[in-house]
C-alpha cells in the first residue's frame, strides 16, 4: 500500500489485440517483485504439470482466477510500486468492440505505455488507441516496441517502426515521451538495460515509468469549480446555504468574489465549509469543497464557479469540438442528443461536420452527412441552452464533454472554440448588469417565502391573437383573486414607452425585445409572477429573453395553430375554449413550482 | 493530496453526482467497514448530513453486536434507517441454520431475496423512529431505483468488472459484457423508465485503505473487527452460523494496518473467513448477476 504521502499514478497499457500487453504487465510483476507470495512458483508448476509452455501473460488469467479467493490483484486494475512511485495499471482490451472498456479505463490514467509488436507493425488500434489517448487528454506516453526477440533483436527494424508510429502521432499532434524496443517474454529492457540489444542505449521501461508524474495538477490555473448542488439541509437546525462541487483547477478562499457562468451572477465568498470541521481553508485542484456566500443569489447545479479576479470562461450555444463517437447508430444532424460538461447538461444537435478521421486508416474525408461508430471528427455543435467550458487546449478537465444518445453516452469530445453565437451581446450587457446591480435588504427568498410564490415569467404568444390576449388577462384576474402578486404586460406598454426613442426612427425589433426583457428582469426581481404577451414570437425573440433572465424562471406558451419553425415552448395550446387553455397554463404554473 | 485523500475526493464526487441526478436513491448498510466508511462520506458529501435512507438487510443470523452498533449509530448520526428481512423464509425455517438448505441458497433466499423485495417495496420496510427508538412499518413503499453499494474493485472477481455507476435492468440484471463507458467524471444517471442503477462510491479502495482511513478519521466500526482478549476477531462480517473469526491479536484500527501491510495478512484472502464464498468458486459472481451485493 502506499504509505502516507505517496500518490498512486494510474497507467493505462494499449495497444492492438496480442501484441503482447499483458506479457510486458506480468513481466512488470514479477521483476518488481510485486507478486504475493509463491504465486509466481506456483504457476510456472501449473504450467509444467499441463505441459504447457510458461507464458508471461498467464500471470494475469491467474491472478483474475485468484480473486474469487480474494487476493487483491485484479486484470483490470493491478497495483504494482517501484521504489519511487505506487502504480495502478489498467489493462487496456485490445479488441475493437472493447473500445469502450478501453475508455473507461483510460480515462482514469495520467500516463500510457503503447505497445506494439515489432513484428507485425504498426496496426489498427496501434493507432486507434494512439488517437484515443490523445483525446483523452493523456500526455505521457512511451511507445514500446514488443517482441523484438522475434526478429533477432534488430535495430533497423525497431527504428521502422519507430519512424512510422512517430510520423503518425505528429499527425494528431502528440510527442511519445520514448520509443523502447522491449521483449516481454524475455525480460529485455523491462527493468534492466537490455544484453541483446547493446546498440540500445535509453532507459527501460521502468526508469521510463519513474520519470512520469501523477495527474499534473492543476492548482496553478484560473479557479474553476462545476456546480454540483446548493445544499440547504434544514435538519439539525443547520441554516447553511452551501455551494458544493470538485475543484477542477485554481483554488478558493474567504472574501474571493465567485462568479457563477453563464447566468454571470456573482457574490463573495463567506465561509469554506466542510465536515467534521473545517480544516482546509483553499480548497484546490482535485478537493471536494463547500462554501457559502455573503450575497444570497440563486445558483444551480451546472453553473460554473470561476473568480472576478481570473480569465473568465468561455460562453456560448456553438462549439467548435472534435469528437469520437461509439454509439450503436451513428451521429447524425437534425436529431436531439443531450450534451454534459462538467455538470452541465444541455441538448445539442451536430449542425456541421468539418471532417472526419478515420482514426485506423488516418484517412480524412469532408462533406460526410454522419459520423459512424468509431470514428473521430471535427464538427460544430449547437446548443439548447448556452454552457459555460474552457478550450480544452486551455483546461482540459474544462473543455471536454460527453454526448448522450438515447440515454447512453456514446460519444466525448474537446471544446476547440466557443463560436459567437447571435446572443453574445446581450450576454455580455447582462454579465455587466449583474455586476453593477444594486441589492436591497430583502432577499429574493424573503419575497418568496412571503408571497408563497417564485417569481416567474410567463410569456403567452401564438398566432391566435384573440384568445392569447383573453387567456393572459383571465390569468392574471384568476392569480390575483387567488392572493398572488402577479402583473400583465402586454408588449405594447413597452413598445411606445420604454422603447419610444426607437419607435420613430428605425424599428429594432430584437432590442425592443431586449428592453422587454429588462423591464421584466426588474418586475421578478420584486417577486412578481409576471404575464407578458406578445404576438407570434419567434424563437430568436424567445432566446433574447431566456439570454437576459434566469432561463430557469421562465416558462413559455404558445396558444393557436403552430408556424414554422416552431417555437420551443413549454406548452402549446390548442382549441378556442378560453377556461381550458387557462387551465393548461395554471397546470404548467403549478408544475414548475411557481405556486405554492 | 495523498491516495487517501484522492479516494475520498472521487467518493464524495461520486455521491453528490448520484443525489443530484438520480431520484428514489437508498444506501446500503451492511454494518461492515466497507459501508460504514462509505456512510461516513456520505456525511462528508452533505456536510453532516445523510439525506438518503440507509437500508439494512436484517437476516435475523446476524452477530447481536452488529444489530446494537446500527441503532446506536442510526440514533446519533440522526439516519433515516430502514431495515427489512425474508419473513416468510424465516417463519418457514428454510435456512441454512435450520438445516433446510445449503449456505448458497440460503444466502439466496436471506438476503438476495429479501433484498429485492425490500427495494421494490413489495416487502416490509422497517424505519426507525427517532422519537420511540423502536422500528415500524413505513408507509412509503415506493421502490427504490438508485442504490449505493459499497462493494470494493478488489474484492473477489466479479466486482473489479464493475462500473461507478452500474445499471441494471427491471430484473436486477447485471449485463456484464455491455456496461455504459465512464469517463471524464462522466457518469451513466439517465435511464429509461424501469431501469435500476447500483452505484458504488468505494469501489477503488482496497482493504487497506479502509482500515487506513477509518483510522485516520475516527470512524467507529464495531467492536467485533477487533480483538478483546480471546486472540481472535473477525475479518469479514455476515452471519453468526457462515462467519468465523480470524486468529490475531490486532486491538486498533492501526494495529490492522499494520498487520495487512505486513504482517500475517498480507497475501491472505479477506474473504476467507466467510464460508459461502468457498462452496463455490465462481459462484459469486452469478450470485451478484441475481442481484447479490
Amino acid at each position: 500500500m502506499a504509505p502516507k504521502g505517496r500518490e498512486r499514478l494510474s497507467l493505462v497499457v494499449a495497444g492492438h489485440v496480442d501484441h503482447g500487453k499483458s506479457t510486458i504487465v506480468g513481466r512488470l510483476l514479477v521483476d518488481t517483485n510485486s507478486l504475493p507470495q509463491g504465486k509466481l512458483e506456483m504457476i510456472q508448476a501449473y504450467c509444467e504439470r499441463n505441459a504447457k509452455p510458461f507464458e508471461y501473460a498467464f500471470l494475469l488469467d491467474a491472478l483474475k482466477d485468484e480473486q474469487s479467493q480474494g487476493i487483491t490483484i485484479d486484470a483490470a486494475r493491478i497495483f504494482f510500486k517501484t521504489a519511487k512511485r505506487d502504480f495502478l495499471i489498467i489493462d487496456a482490451p485490445g479488441h475493437i468492440e472493447f473500445l469502450q472498456n478501453m475508455i473507461s479505463g483510460a480515462s482514469h490514467a495520467s500516463a500510457a505505455l503503447l505497445v506494439i509488436d515489432a513484428a507485425e507493425g504498426v496496426r489498427e488500434n496501434s493507432r486507434r488507441h494512439g488517437y484515443m489517448l490523445a483525446m483523452l487528454g493523456i500526455r505521457q506516453i512511451a511507445v514500446l516496441v514488443n517482441k523484438m526477440d522475434m526478429v533477432g533483436y534488430r535495430q533497423e527494424v525497431f527504428d521502422q517502426v519507430v519512424e512510422e508510429y512517430r510520423r503518425f502521432l505528429k499527425e494528431i499532434d502528440i510527442e511519445a515521451r520514448e520509443f523502447l524496443p522491449v521483449s516481454g517474454l524475455q525480460g529485455e529492457n523491462i527493468t534492466v538495460a537490455p544484453a541483446a540489444m547493446p546498440w540500445f542505449t535509453g532507459p527501460t521501461v521502468l526508469d521510463v515509468l519513474d520519470t512520469f508524474e501523477p495527474e499534473g495538477t492543476l492548482a496553478g490555473m484560473p479557479f474553476r469549480l462545476p456546480v454540483q448542488d446548493v445544499y440547504k439541509f434544514t435538519k439539525m437546525d443547520d441554516t447553511r446555504r452551501i455551494v458544493a462541487g470538485t475543484v477542477d483547477s485554481g483554488s478558493i478562499k474567504v472574501g474571493d468574489e465567485v462568479v457563477f457562468y453563464p447566468s454571470g451572477k456573482s457574490s463573495t465568498v463567506e465561509t469554506i465549509e466542510e465536515f467534521p470541521t473545517t480544516t482546509i481553508d483553499e480548497p484546490s485542484a482535485g478537493q471536494s469543497a463547500g462554501f457559502t456566500l455573503a450575497q444570497q443569489i440563486y445558483v444551480r447545479r451546472g453553473e460554473l464557479a470561476a473568480l472576478r479576479s481570473q480569465p473568465a470562461p468561455k460562453v456560448s450555444t456553438r462549439l467548435r469540438t472534435s469528437l469520437f463517437w461509439l454509439g450503436r447508430t451513428p451521429l447524425q444532424q437534425n436529431k436531439d442528443y443531450v450534451l454534459k460538461l462538467g455538470t452541465a447538461r444541455t441538448r445539442a444537435r451536430l449542425t456541421d461536420i468539418t471532417r472526419i478521421l478515420d482514426a485506423s486508416s488516418l484517412d480524412t474525408r469532408e462533406g460526410a452527412g454522419q459520423i459512424e461508430r468509431h470514428q473521430v471528427a471535427d464538427c460544430i455543435l449547437t446548443l439548447d441552452a448556452p454552457i459555460a467550458c474552457d478550450l480544452a487546449d486551455e483546461n482540459i478537465l474544462t473543455g471536454r464533454f460527453v454526448l448522450l444518445d438515447d440515454f447512453e453516452i456514446s460519444g466525448g469530445g474537446l471544446v476547440r472554440e466557443a463560436i459567437e453565437d447571435p446572443q453574445a451581446k446581450v450576454r455580455e450587457q447582462v454579465m455587466r448588469r449583474h455586476t453593477k446591480w444594486q441589492r436591497g435588504r430583502v432577499s429574493a427568498q424573503a419575497r418568496e417565502e412571503r408571497y408563497g410564490q417564485k417569481a416567474t415569467l410567463l410569456v403567452i404568444t401564438g398566432s391566435n391573437d384573440a384568445l392569447r390576449k383573453e387567456v393572459s388577462r383571465d390569468l392574471e384576474a384568476e392569480l390575483f383573486e387567488g392572493g398572488h402578486h402577479v402583473y400583465f404586460l402586454g408588449i405594447g406598454s413597452v413598445l411606445y414607452g420604454v422603447d419610444a426613442d426607437i419607435r420613430g426612427s428605425h424599428e429594432d425589433h430584437a432590442e425592443d425585445i431586449r428592453r422587454l426583457a429588462e423591464v421584466s428582469n426588474i418586475l421578478l426581481d420584486s417577486g412578481l409572477i409576471l404575464i407578458v404577451t406578445a404576438s407570434e414570437l419567434m424563437q430568436h425573440d424567445l432566446d433574447i429573453i431566456l439570454t437576459a433572465m434566469d432561463r430557469e424562471q421562465v416558462s413559455a406558451v404558445w396558444i393557436g395553430d403552430e408556424v414554422t419553425p416552431p417555437l420551443s415552448s413549454d406548452l402549446h395550446a390548442t382549441g378556442d375554449d378560453a377556461a381550458d387553455v387557462r387551465a393548461q397554463v395554471m397546470a404548467l404554473l403549478k408544475n414548475r413550482g411557481a405556486l405554492e | 493530496m495523498d491516495h487517501l485523500d484522492q479516494l475520498e475526493s472521487r467518493s464524495i464526487h461520486i455521491f453528490r453526482e448520484a443525489y443530484s441526478c438520480i431520484d428514489n436513491l437508498a444506501m446500503l448498510w451492511s454494518i461492515g467497514k466497507d459501508s460504514t466508511v462509505m456512510l461516513y462520506l456520505a456525511r462528508k458529501a452533505f456536510f453532516g448530513h445523510v439525506p438518503i435512507p440507509l437500508v439494512h438487510i436484517d437476516t435475523a443470523y446476524k452477530i447481536p453486536e452488529m444489530i446494537e452498533y446500527r441503532d446506536r449509530l442510526a440514533l446519533e448520526w440522526n439516519l433515516t434507517m430502514i431495515y427489512g428481512q425474508n419473513e416468510a423464509a424465516l417463519k418457514a425455517k428454510q435456512t441454512y441454520p435450520d438445516g433446510a438448505c445449503d449456505r448458497l441458497t440460503c444466502c439466496g433466499l436471506l438476503k438476495t431475496q429479501a433484498l429485492t423485495d425490500t427495494l421494490s417495496g413489495e416487502g416490509v420496510r422497517y424505519r426507525l423512529n427517532h422519537a420511540t427508538k423502536a422500528y415500524e412499518p413505513d408507509p412509503n413503499t415506493e421502490p427504490f431505483t438508485g442504490v449505493i453499494v459499497g462493494i470494493r474493485a478488489d474484492e473477489e472477481g466479479s466486482r473489479s468488472k464493475e462500473r461507478y455507476f452500474s445499471p441494471r435492468d427491471t430484473q436486477n440484471v447485471w449485463d456484464l459484457g455491455d456496461q455504459p463507458p465512464e469517463f471524464w467524471n462522466q457518469y451513466k444517471t439517465d435511464f429509461k423508465p424501469g431501469t435500476h442503477v447500483r452505484i458504488h462510491p468505494i469501489l477503488d479502495w482496497r482493504e487497506v485503505d479502509v482500515w487506513a482511513y477509518i483510522e485516520r478519521e475516527k470512524i467507529p466500526t464495531v467492536s467485533l473487527y477487533y480483538d478483546q482478549g480471546t486472540g481472535k476477531r473477525y475479518r469479514s462480517l455476515g452471519c453468526e452460523p457462515c462467519t468465523f473469526p480470524v486468529e490475531s491479536t490486532a486491538k486498533t484500527p492501526a494495529e490492522l494496518v499494520a498487520e495487512l501491510q505486513t504482517g500475517k495478512f498480507k497475501d491472505i484472502a479477506e474473504r476467507s473467513g466467510r464460508a459461502q464464498d468457498a462452496e463455490d468458486r465462481g459462484t459469486l459472481e452469478e450470485l451478484r448477476r441475481k442481484g447479490y451485493m
